[in-house]
C-alpha cells in the first residue's frame, strides 16, 4: 500500500504520538520510546503492529513516542496515522 | 453529565473514576477541524475498551451538515454509544435526520433502537420548537440547554443571576416533562467561582431539571448534594408509600398521612425521591 508521511497524537500523559513513514524494506520497523518500554514494550510494539496490519499495512517505519498510553489509545492513534497516510477512511463517506 | 473532550485520551480513561452518572464525549466544540478523525477513532476505540461500568456514555456528535456528523454517527453506534447528543438542535427534522442515520448504522449491525438521542437547544429557534424536538423521535431521551450559543444567539451574555436564560431554562423543562423525557441543565465554567455554581444548581434543581452538565470532576460533588433528598425527605416519602400500598391492599381511596391528605401527585413526588436516593446511593434498592 501506497504510504506518505504521517502523524497523530500527541505528547500529552495518557497519548501516544505515532509517526508513519513509508520503507523500502518489507516488514514493520517500530522504533519505540517509553518510560515504560521494560514493562510494556512488548505489548505497545504487539497493538501497533496488529492495527496497520488490520488496516492492510505491512511495511512501514513507525516511530512511537509513548506516554503511558492505553492499548485503546495506541489502536486510535497508529489508525489515525494509517488513515492519513493512504487517505483511505476506516468510515463510509 | 460530565464533560469530556474527545480528543484527550487520558481524561477519557479517567473520568468515570469520579462517579458521574453519565459521561460525554465531545466530537464537536473541543475539537479542532484538524483533529476530527483522530478524535472519532479515539472515542470509538474507548467506547470499544474502557470499562465505564454502568455510567451512561453520551457522545456529542458534529452536526449532520459538517462532514463529519455521518462519520461520528457510524462511529460511536458501532462502538455502542447509549446515547447520542446533537449539538445546536432547531428544528424536529434535524432529529428525525440523525435517527434516520442512527437505524442504517444499527440495521447493519443487527441490533435496531438501541441507541437512544439527546437534543442539545442552543437557539431562540430551538427554543421556539422545543417541545416538537423533544417529541420528534421516540429515541428522544432527554433535551438540554446549551446557554453560550444561545446567548450569542440572543445577543445577551450570561449573567451569574441567569435572568438571560430563564425563558429557554423553563420552556426546556416544560418541553421535557410534556414530552416525557429528562431535562439537563447547561454548564457552568468558571470552576473559581462554587459559590455561584451551588446557587446555580440550587435555582435549576427548583425549576425542576433532571440534571446538570458539568465540565470538571471538582462540580460532581456539589451537584450530587443539592439533588441527592434530605433523610427527613426519604423518611417522609417511605411514610406515603407505606400509607398507599396499605390502603391498596385495604382497598382505600384517598388516605391521610400525618393529617394531610395523600393524592396521585403526593404519590408520584415520593416515590420520585425514592428513586434519587437511590440514584444518589443513600438508599439500596433493596431497602425499599
Amino acid at each position: 500500500m501506497q504510504l506518505k508521511e504521517s502523524f497523530a497524537g500527541t505528547l500529552e500523559s495518557g497519548d501516544i504520538h505515532i509517526r508513519l513513514l513509508p520503507s523500502d524494506k518489507p516488514g514493520l520497523t517500530i522504533n519505540l520510546e517509553s518510560s515504560v518500554a521494560y514493562q510494556f514494550g512488548d505489548q505497545i510494539r504487539r497493538v501497533i503492529t496488529e492495527s496497520l496490519t488490520d488496516f492492510g499495512i505491512d511495511s512501514a517505519e513507525v516511530n512511537a513516542t509513548d506516554k503511558g498510553a492505553l492499548d485503546c489509545t495506541i489502536r486510535a492513534r497508529v489508525t489515525a496515522a494509517a488513515v492519513r497516510a493512504t487517505g483511505k477512511d476506516v468510515w463510509a463517506d | 453529565m460530565m464533560f469530556v473532550p474527545g480528543n484527550n485520551p487520558g481524561m477519557m480513561a479517567d473520568a468515570h473514576i469520579y462517579g458521574p452518572d453519565s459521561i460525554m464525549l465531545d466530537l464537536e466544540d473541543s475539537v479542532t477541524l484538524a483533529e476530527k478523525d483522530t478524535a472519532r477513532l479515539l472515542v470509538y476505540n474507548a467506547l470499544k475498551s474502557v470499562d465505564y461500568g454502568d455510567t451512561e456514555m453520551v457522545v456529542r456528535i458534529n452536526p449532520l451538515n459538517t462532514p463529519y456528523g455521518k462519520k461520528d454517527i457510524e462511529a460511536v453506534v458501532k462502538a455502542g454509544v447509549d446515547v447520542i447528543r446533537m449539538p445546536k438542535t432547531e428544528t424536529a427534522e434535524e432529529v428525525v435526520e440523525v435517527e434516520r442515520e442512527i437505524e442504517r448504522v444499527e440495521r447493519e449491525l443487527g441490533c435496531v433502537g438501541r441507541t437512544q438521542i439527546m437534543a442539545a437547544i442552543e437557539s431562540a429557534l430551538g427554543i421556539c420548537n422545543a417541545y416538537a424536538i423533544a417529541t420528534a423521535s421516540p429515541r428522544m431521551m432527554g433535551i438540554a440547554l446549551g446557554a453560550e450559543d444561545y446567548c450569542a444567539n440572543l445577543k445577551t451574555q450570561r449573567t451569574p443571576d441567569g435572568d438571560e436564560l430563564r425563558l429557554a431554562r423553563e420552556t426546556i423543562v416544560v418541553a421535557a416533562r410534556a414530552a416525557g423525557i429528562a431535562a439537563l441543565d447547561t454548564v457552568y465554567s468558571n470552576l473559581d467561582d462554587m459559590e455561584t455554581f451551588r446557587k446555580e444548581v440550587e435555582y435549576i434543581h427548583r425549576l425542576g431539571f433532571d440534571g446538570k452538565s458539568i465540565i470538571n470532576p471538582r462540580q460532581i460533588e456539589v451537584v450530587n448534594e443539592v439533588f441527592a433528598p434530605t433523610e427527613k425527605a426519604i423518611e417522609k416519602a417511605r411514610t406515603i408509600l407505606a400509607a398507599i400500598r396499605e390502603a391498596e391492599k385495604k382497598g382505600s381511596g384517598v388516605i391521610a398521612v400525618n393529617g394531610k391528605m395523600v393524592d396521585r401527585p403526593v404519590v408520584i413526588r415520593a416515590q420520585r425521591t425514592i428513586d434519587l436516593a437511590i440514584a444518589s446511593g443513600i438508599l439500596k434498592e433493596e431497602d425499599v
